[in-house]
């Protein structure tokens, strides 16, 4: 029997039993489209994840005071604790490959320009933020390199806070009051969003020691190291280790590489989208069991004709294969309706509802589809096995 | 030809065993006209089935154009009954889906023929049986008379050497049966070897052969 001729005969009776088929398919198609979409908002949310966190370049090490032993940002400063000191960044800069340092450190302030206030984001920050971090200036320029202990009293403005507080008015060269003390205005940044719920441009940017002093700070929160690209990460990190313990006598401090970062996200993102295909796989199983019912019905009530093909010549072999083939081309038909459904969907949701990113990966597509004929292929073989077993003289005679 | 030698056939029916055939010893030349007679149950339709390698014997030989076909696999006997048997059913036996058309082309295409071929045999063959304007026609569409000419085309469209009828008027009347045997006794004037199951002493007058069974068994050959 040819691979055409067995096609066209499956077809020929699934388009016979319009109704049965049609539900059938709409069985896998459901599962197939609810994993290709599932699969694809839980791809599109890593994929997003992973963008926030690397939007500020990936060649980064952080380092924060405190020793934590799991992997995050700690903000406090324990007491036997050693600040991280201006001297420290210095120090750190001097790593062969280190590019650049920033200093950090953050509070929340009122700024004042004229009647206008607006409590705000004050980022303490050296003069290398802006590339480092990978944010532009729109307009003037960022903080300059002056002498970090004795910085002059400028600052640089999220965008947010030039709009709401200027207006119309030019911000540049204007001064502003922050915490009582008064910057003069050299730039404004552009416009770069939130990033995991920290608004970037609702910000303001001082240099370092003037924050310190303003939020009676002795300690930086962080200093971030650029390291060149192409370095191991390992390696830079384990020098500022050495050196850091070197100068601090003890490892009091919190080393963070932006490899581990990625690591632990990615991993924690890859169950998610996991977890999220096992729920359509269940979906998957159903639709599964739906074409081992009708198979098993459609060679109950096709027992004659069975009868008929085996007296006309069709072997066992062949009796096997055609309702196998039959299962197959319900499951494929199902998996490519779902395909279209599910990423359809996935498309038309990611359109509709931004914040709500998707991203079909389409060799899990293909996985879906092979599994759907893998599917109708295990639910048609015990339905067809039975057929084909059929003695062809009981089955004549079954009219 | 075909060459049966005390052949046996049991049933087992509930704890009761059925003899079907009981040492059938049967030989019938090639081109023969036979006609297969005698009371309900007596074993015509195993004998039938035995002959067309749908049922084995439980002993006995059985041999087909010198060929001995008890010892052969399952599909060594499928092969075999595409190729050199036809089988006509007395209830037709025509997927009820599947146009005049399709159903004649079916055993062509287990038989793995390519399309071309099995559109023309099939047009040739409706055509030659009075049915070509029916060709697209599904069995409830057709009456009694000419559903089973199609299953006779299906039955001979692969040139079979034997066509075994099993009651082939059984569900007919007398007009359209007529015309059915018809159909069959050209078919064995051309060559073909026609073994027919009848309750129609009429129909058995018009064999060169009748056989006559009787519990199993064959009373009488003439
Ligand atoms: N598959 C079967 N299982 C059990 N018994 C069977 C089977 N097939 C036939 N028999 C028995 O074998 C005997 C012969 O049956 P068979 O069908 O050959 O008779 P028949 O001559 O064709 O009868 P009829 O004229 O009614 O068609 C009967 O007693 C029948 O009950
Ligand atoms: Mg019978």
């Amino acid at each position: 029997m040819r691979q055409r001729d067995l096609i066209r005969l499956s077809l020929g009776s699934l388009v016979d039993q319009r109704m049965r088929s049609f539900l059938t398919i709409l069985g896998i198609a459901v599962g197939i489209a609810s994993v290709v979409l599932l699969t694809s908002i839980g791809e599109g949310v890593r994929r997003f994840m992973l963008s926030e966190f690397t939007q500020f370049g990936t060649n980064l090490i952080g380092i924060n005071p405190g020793k934590t032993s799991t992997v995050g940002v700690s903000g406090a400063i324990i007491n036997n604790v050693r600040p991280l000191s201006i001297a420290d960044e210095e120090a750190l800069r001097q790593i062969p490959g280190v590019i650049d340092t920033v200093s950090v450190v953050q509070g929340n302030a009122p700024v004042e320009w004229r009647q206008r206030s607006r409590r705000t984001n004050i980022l303490g920050t050296g003069p290398a933020a802006s590339t480092v971090w990978q944010i532009r200036v729109a307009r003037g320029r960022f903080l300059p390199a002056d002498d970090q202990r004795a910085a002059r009293a400028l600052v640089v403005l999220g965008s947010k806070v030039a709009s709401e507080l200027f207006r119309e008015v030019s911000p540049l060269g204007q001064v502003v009051r922050i915490g009582g003390e008064r910057y003069r205005v050299v730039g404004v940044m552009e416009s770069k969003g939130q990033m995991l719920g920290f608004d970037l441009d609702d910000a303001v940017y001082i240099p370092t020691a003037r924050a310190m002093g303003l939020f009676n700070q002795e300690s930086l929160m962080e200093i971030d190291l650029l390291y060149q690209a192409g370095l191991q990460s390992k390696t830079v990190a384990d020098q500022a280790r050495r050196m850091l313990i070197a100068r601090h006598g003890a490892e009091d401090f919190t080393i963070t590489t932006q490899e581990e970062m990625l690591d632990v996200l990615g991993s924690v993102l890859d169950i998610v989208t996991l977890a999220v295909g096992g729920l359509g796989a269940i979906s998957l199983l159903v639709g599964g069991v739906g074409i081992m019912t009708i198979m098993t019905i459609a060679v109950t009530e096709r027992t004659p004709e069975v009868g008929l093909l085996r007296a006309i010549g069709a072997g066992r072999g062949q009796i096997l294969q055609l309702f196998i083939g039959e299962a197959v081309v319900l499951a494929a038909i199902g998996g490519f309706c779902g395909l279209v459904a599910g990423a359809g969907g996935a498309w038309l949701l990611g359109a509709l509802v931004p914040e709500l990113p998707t991203h079909t990966p389409w060799e899990y597509a293909l996985y879906a589809e092979i599994l759907a004929a893998a599917i109708g292929l295990l639910a048609g073989v015990l339905p067809a096995r039975h057929a084909a077993g059929l003695d062809p003289i009981e089955a004549l005679r079954a009219e | 030809m075909i060459s049966l030698t005390r052949i046996c056939r049991e049933f087992t029916v509930g704890d009761e065993r059925v003899a079907a055939l009981r040492d059938v010893d049967l030989e019938i030349g090639s081109g023969e006209y036979v006609a297969v007679m005698g009371p309900s149950g007596s074993g015509k339709s195993t004998l039938l089935n035995m002959i067309g390698l749908l049922d084995r014997p439980d002993s006995g030989s059985y041999l087909l154009e010198g060929e001995d076909m008890t010892s052969l696999s399952g599909s060594q006997q499928a092969a075999l009954r595409r190729h050199k048997i036809g089988f006509v059913f007395q209830f037709f036996h025509l997927v009820p889906r599947m146009s005049a058309a399709e159903n004649v082309e079916l055993p062509m295409i287990l038989a793995g023929i390519d399309s071309g071929e099995r559109r023309r045999r099939v047009g040739e063959t409706l055509e030659a049986f009075g049915i070509g304007n029916r060709a697209r026609h599904r069995p409830d569409q057709l009456s009694g008379g000419q559903r089973q000419r199609v299953a006779i085309a299906r039955a001979v469209i692969m040139q079979p050497r034997v066509l075994l009828a099993d009651e082939p008027t059984g569900n007919l009347d007398r007009v359209s049966g007529g015309e059915v045997i018809d159909i069959l006794e050209d078919l064995n004037r051309s060559g073909i070897t026609l073994i027919m199951v009848t309750h129609d002493p009429e129909l058995g007058k018009r064999a060169g052969r009748r056989i006559r069974m009787v519990d199993g068994r064959i009373e009488s050959d003439s």
